[in-house]
């Protein structure tokens, strides 16, 4: 029910479930604030939210005094809040110059310094010729929170933000604060890293400097940065980011804010990638002369490439895509291959035995947004917590805020929220397809079941069975509902979780191998291709940043190797052609839900590099099959003109209607392999791409926070 | 009247006499010129003149990389960069100035937190070359031992009225 409140004198309905805070805000006063928070709970311990309410003895919090406990007038007349009068303004300056006490004055060397919450409310409520305090400060040791948080907890003004965020949201409870008083302070109790892959959020929820970035530290302002609205692609959640310049050089990446994607988390890789942007890179083309690589010019990097095309036969050639291609590069090179001949394309580098029939079949089609309307969750093969973290930051909202059922198929791992271990092996999939398994139930009886289908599924010799199979549970479930938003009464419980930011585009555009007709074998898949360069059969292989594949047991194939970085690729490639990478170039990359977003260009290309897509159209000339697009807008539109959704930016596609049609042809019906335990999709969610590889802080993160315990014994 | 007393004056030559008498005065009147470079003039304490990087008595270096010089600068001729130093504190590892871009308006001895870059009584560092106006970091801290004390001096005779 609205209350009617009178806020500085203008008169607003707020809701009875909103806090004061909320209220003040819809009334468009702005209360200053440290401890409180949209997305974490509500603390009220820093007091910096007071309000005036004409009437009441004391100021208000107004941050923890809900609309509802406001009562009216004993006239009737609505309560009236003043947030500006000299009253809150006296008790605001008595706040801060109590949190300024302990605070010590080394703005000039904290890298908060401009954009530090308490150096700009400091600004309105301090009280800089006035000060009475002449005793000694307080000093607090620092504590070890891992490679990634730097801590100075002399600058700490308790507002726990850090400490709900890893208990509420990351659900990783390793902070907390000890002590009363003066003397509290935050610790990881134990000096221990805080081991969440979301644990970079802290730095930016902390409104002073106690928490900073510890590989950004002292390296650069926040007035000298220029900043590039963009998209993460080290998972293929596409959460929004904005990357921060200097010069020619990232040097952070923050979270931008997107309700339907990443609310406002980003996690660990993606936020601390940017210094392998830096390094390994390939800047010139290189060229294989006896057995060495050796720097090449662009003329005869594309003339080796030629010759050796010309030697051979499309049914020889082949072609893969990697995990972090945009999808215009993925078109072009598609473009070239048709052009040429070639059968043997593939996207899936795991092997995940998806894609070719329609889109939703290989989308997360419940949407990010719509996981905090489920009520049952089946992961099969599945560790969101590595594998898409955000959304498994989303997935324990969705279980903190309502009856959420979570059961798991596949290795037991801490998801941060608890989820019935259902087994490791497959079949348990066949009891519960035909109704048989207890969980079946669970999710009959949910109004709004879902499942999520991980690359630790997919990625297996009978993974088109495991899809199948998959498909039948959300046939039997009622997993497939009526079409539309949940918001609109609709709903598709059947999701894929992909975890390559390219995998998507990469199959709307059909990068898949030739289908087999009567006259023609049909193309090669990944292992296809892999097998064939070990026999001979196969011995031209154009890999576009594709890194992941086996290749030291691949024969002697012809290897070109389009990327940014120095990695398995390159280290196999006989012609290397230095690519841009995601933050160096105009790229659309489509997220797991098949939502289309850009990342934009933020720095140049080093070196000789080039964007891909140019790269792939200089090299179509010169191989006489000339690409019909010479600028990116061009190319764009010949996207969009195959795939229209390509043009509705940040939109998740709507489905209409056929839907049963769809979802029998999932998969291919076969036998399970039950003795086959379901393993993780990801070995190390460190280190799962090229940049990740060539980044020191992914490497650190890896050795302290995934293999402290090996390092310690090596050390022992 | 007046006509003869003008005539009296054309042939007496009264006006050169008049103007010869001056030019005698100032001829034994104390000079104002200086003899430049073996005689100079008082200078302001807070005469902004070429710059230096000042240190601790310790020894060590003042600057701590807040970018505040940097950032004030209206002539844009500063250039920082930073990074942890070993032992952890905030330090420039570069620290360069392009003097013939600067404008000597002092903004950054004023933005200047811990008194680490001052504009020094030094004004006579004119150079053969353009290239040797680009000062680095080095160049700035011998700058600053060399001038230590008369910019200690300057900062002491100033405070009084900061």
């Amino acid at each position: 029910m609205p209350r009617k409140l009178i806020i500085d004198g203008k008169e607003i309905e707020a809701e009875d479930n909103l806090t004061l805070l909320q209220a003040c805000e819809q009334a468009g006063a702005e209360i200053p604030r440290f401890c409180y928070h949209e997305r974490l709970s509500v603390a009220g311990n820093c007091r910096m939210c007071l309000v005036e309410w004409v009437g009441a003895p004391k100021p208000q919090a107004s941050c923890s005094l809900q609309v509802k406990d406001i009562f009216p007038n004993k006239d009737g007349t609505p309560a009236r809040i003043n947030t500006n009068s000299p009253v809150v303004r006296k008790a605001r300056e008595g706040v801060m110059e109590f949190l300024l006490i302990n605070h010590p004055l080394d703005c000039p060397i904290c890298d908060q310094g401009g954009e530090c919450d308490l150096q700009d409310q400091a600004m309105g409520y301090g009280r800089a010729a006035f000060h009475r305090f002449h005793e000694n400060k307080r000093a607090v040791e620092d504590k070890y929170m891992g490679p990634l948080i730097k801590t100075q907890m002399t600058r700490c003004i308790q507002c726990t933000r850090c400490v709900r965020f890893a208990t509420e949201i990351a659900g990783v409870p390793d902070l907390g604060a000890t002590g009363r008083g003066e003397d509290m302070e935050i610790t990881t109790y134990l000096e221990k890293a805080f081991s969440s892959e979301l644990s970079g959020n802290v730095v930016d929820l902390c409104p002073v400097g106690a928490l900073t970035s510890k590989p950004y530290s002292y390296t650069s302002r926040p007035w000298e940065l220029k900043h590039t609205e963009t998209i993460d692609i080290m998972d293929a959640q596409g959460c929004n980011t904005r990357v921060d310049t200097r010069g020619r050089a990232v040097m952070r990446v923050l979270p931008r804010l997107n309700d339907d994607i990443n609310e406002e988390w980003l996690h660990d890789k993606g936020r601390h990638i940017w210094d392998g942007l830096g390094s390994q890179r390939l800047d010139k083309p290189y060229v294989r002369k006896n057995g060495k690589l050796m720097p090449a010019s662009w003329a005869d990097a594309f003339a080796t490439i030629a010759a050796r095309i010309k030697a051979t036969t499309p049914d020889h050639m082949a072609a893969i895509v990697g995990d972090l291609a945009a999808a215009e590069e993925i078109k072009a090179l598609k473009d070239l291959m048709t052009r040429l001949g070639v059968p043997h394309l593939d996207c899936r580098q795991d092997g995940a035995k998806i894609g070719g029939g329609s889109r939703p079949t290989y989308l997360f089609n419940s949407t990010i947004a719509g996981v905090d309307a489920a009520d049952a969750l089946l992961l099969i093969g599945c560790n969101p917590r590595w594998e898409a973290p955000v959304l498994n930051a989303r997935i324990r909202k969705a279980w903190l805020n309502g009856p959420l059922k979570i059961a798991s198929v596949g290795e037991p791992v801490d998801l941060t929220y608890p989820a019935e271990q259902l087994g490791t092996g497959v079949d348990v999939l066949n009891a519960l397809a035909d109704g048989s398994h207890p969980f079946a139930e669970v999710l009959r009886s949910a109004k709004r079941p879902m499942l999520i289908l991980g690359g630790g599924a997919l990625a297996r010799a009978d993974g088109a069975a495991i899809l199948a199979k998959a498909a039948r549970i959300a046939r039997e479930t009622g997993m497939i509902g009526p079409a539309g938003t949940p918001a609109e009464g609709g709903w598709i419980g059947f999701n894929i979780l992909h975890t390559a930011a390219s995998r998507v585009a990469a199959l709307d555009l059909g990068f898949l191998p030739a289908p087999a007709t009567d006259e023609n074998p049909g193309g090669r898949d990944v292992a296809g291709i892999i097998e064939g360069a070990q026999k001979g059969e196969v011995n031209f292989i154009y890999l576009l940043g594709a890194d992941e594949l086996p290749l030291e047991n691949m024969g002697r194939p012809f290897v070109v190797y389009q990327g940014s970085h120095g990695d398995t690729g390159a280290n196999y490639a006989d012609v290397i052609l230095p690519g841009a990478a995601f933050t160096e170039k105009d790229g659309l990359y489509a997220n797991f839900e098949g939502r289309v977003q850009e990342a934009q260009r933020a720095v140049f290309p080093p070196g000789e590099a080039r964007e891909d897509w140019a790269i792939i159209r200089a090299l179509s000339d010169v191989l006489g099959h000339r690409l019909p697009y010479d600028s990116l807008a061009d190319l764009r539109r010949a996207l969009v003109a195959d795939l229209p959704q390509y043009d509705k930016l940040g939109q998740v596609p709507a489905w209409e209607g056929a839907y049963p049609a769809v979802w029998n042809a999932v998969g291919t019906d076969g036998v399970l392999a039950a003795d086959v335990p379901l393993g993780q999709a990801i070995a190390d969610y460190y280190l799962t791409n090229p940049i990740a590889r060539a980044s020191k802080v992914m490497a650190d993160c890896s050795r302290e926070l995934l293999h402290s315990d090996e390092t310690k014994q090596a050390a022992e | 009247m007046a006509y003869l007393d003008k005539k009296a004056r054309q042939i007496f030559l009264w006006e050169f006499v008049q103007a010869f008498l001056l030019s005698m005065r100032y001829f034994f009147a104390p000079k104002a010129t200086l003899n430049y470079p073996f005689e100079k003039a008082p200078q302001s304490p807070r005469f902004r003149g070429e710059h230096a990087l000042r240190r601790y008595p310790s020894g060590e270096e003042r600057c701590i990389a807040c970018k505040l010089c940097e950032a004030i600068c209206p002539a844009q001729c500063i250039v920082i960069e930073a990074e942890p130093r070993d032992d952890g504190s905030r330090r420039t590892t570069r620290y360069d100035i392009d003097m013939t871009k600067c404008i000597y308006c002092g903004y950054c001895q004023e933005a200047c937190p811990v008194d680490a870059i001052v504009e020094g009584p030094n004004l006579e560092f004119s150079t053969e070359t353009r290239e040797e106006l680009f000062y680095d970091k080095a160049k700035l801290l011998a700058n600053g031992d060399r001038w230590e004390r008369a910019i200690a001096k300057n900062i002491e005779l100033d405070a009084p009225y900061r």
